[in-house]
């Protein structure tokens, strides 16, 4: 294939992973890798590096219309921000030390994860918990507009959700992708975040988290310009083009086959590191 | 710019978040977004440098080199961008890309600062210092 045959279709396929990953809310960066590594044969240390640009270009993109809505929270954000950030550098760290396969496992483990997350029924949000000392001490606790008018929530579990929100930034630093699936774990279960609150806040809090390895990645030479130029462009048109059609789109449908596809990309994955092919 | 004035000490039942947060999101959101499509023209604007020249060649990525120095160091990035090299351009826009999120933690700092919330000015320069330590402290010098 020659560069101008490759950049065309990886840009496409980065369009679609965009595209598909902003109307389902599952993210595009987390099919990235696999399609790349799978379907174009890249190592998947440059495919890591190219993924890791596109997920600060598709969260820093989709920030300002995330704003308008009111739901994101700086302050949770902020604070969740050391521990992914920290977490983000640990997983660069790691991901320069670990063998390829050994990366790849864990990358189908977290897409097998992801799909069986997209399968579930989202956990009803909070009424009426009792404020939190820790949170109200950080001056979490907020409200967001609802058909209702302003519904007010307390934040709960706040260590449990640092914590969790650490492995995410080192998951995040380690494979390139955002993490929304721990995210889920660590803000709508541990913290019990209203789900509208916590997926903008997150959205906010992907952008810093991969900048925070993306620097690593960087100076390592994982990013090369050839290959993130035409994925970063390519998931940033889908996504920004993905945010304006979600009013009109049926997603239910797209999500099934948007986690059936993340499901057998996550087998491909594990069968490909088991079997030292990759 | 007036200064919030940090509403959060008068309670509300349904404005427990000072106001000054809201203006201070629009604010970040936009620097974002500018910010990204900032980057986005520098990366395009180098691929067509980048194609121009070498659309015919073959595309191999894999085998894992790691990219030479002109292409992972903020110097040598500059210098290629330069020569007119147009992955020097893309590598440009990257940096552009990393450098949004980071330049709205700094811009955070400020934000909190006119809230005169002392912790949150804390928490955020933890993250600024993490951020930097990663961009600076990692190998990627100037």
């Amino acid at each position: 294939m020659t560069i101008l045959e490759f950049t065309a279709v990886v840009a496409i396929v980065s369009f679609v992973a965009g595209l598909l990953g902003s109307l389902t809310g599952l993210g595009g960066g987390v099919v990235l890798v696999p399609l790349l590594t799978l379907l174009f044969h890249v190592d998947i240390r440059y495919a890591i590096g190219a993924s890791l640009v596109s997920v600060i270009a598709t969260s820093s993109g989709a920030a300002a219309a995330y704003v308008k809505e009111g739901f994101s929270n700086i302050r949770i954000g902020m604070f969740l921000e050391i521990a992914t950030t920290m977490g983000a550098l640990l997983g660069a760290f790691l991901a320069t030390r670990t063998p390829t396969s050994a990366l790849a496992i864990i990358f189908g483990a977290v897409l097998l994860y992801s799909a069986y997350l997209s399968r579930k029924p989202r956990p009803l949000d909070q009424r009426n918990l009792p404020p939190d000392p820790l949170a109200t001490r950080l001056r979490m606790n907020g409200s967001f507009p609802d058909l209702e008018g302003q519904r007010s929530y307390n934040v709960q579990h706040v260590p449990t959700g640092f914590s969790l929100m650490f492995g995410a930034g080192a998951l995040s630093g380690m494979l390139g992708i955002g993490s929304g699936a721990v995210k889920v774990l660590a803000m709508d279960q541990a913290m019990r975040i209203p789900f509208k609150v916590s997926t903008t806040t997150s959205n906010f809090m992907i952008g810093v988290t991969a900048a925070a390895s993306a620097g690593v990645y960087l100076s390592r030479g994982y990013v090369d310009p050839g290959l993130a130029m035409p994925v970063m462009l390519g998931v940033l048109a889908g996504s920004l083009f993905g945010t304006r059609i979600l009013v009109k789109a049926e997603t239910k449908s797209l999500r099934l086959v948007f986690s059936v596809v993340i499901l057998v990309l996550g087998l491909q994955m594990l069968y490909k590191g088991f079997w030292g092919k990759i | 710019m007036t200064a919030a004035k940090a509403p959060a000490r008068q309670p509300h039942p349904f404005q427990a978040r000072p106001w000054g947060d809201r203006r201070l999101e629009v604010i970040l959101g936009n620097l974002l977004r500018s910010g990204v499509l900032l980057s986005a023209a520098v990366v395009l604007s180098g691929a067509c440098v980048y194609l121009s020249h070498h659309a015919h060649e073959p595309a191999d990525y894999r085998i894992f080199r790691g990219e030479p120095s002109e292409f992972r160091t903020v110097a040598g990035i500059v210098h290629s961008v330069f020569n007119g090299r147009g992955r020097g351009l893309i590598q440009l826009g990257l940096l552009l890309l990393i450098a949004t999120p980071i330049a709205r933690v700094a811009f955070s700092i400020v934000g909190f600062g006119i809230e005169r919330d002392r912790m949150y000015v804390g928490f955020t320069v933890i993250v600024l210092v993490i951020l930097l330590y990663s961009l600076l402290g990692s190998g990627l010098r100037m």
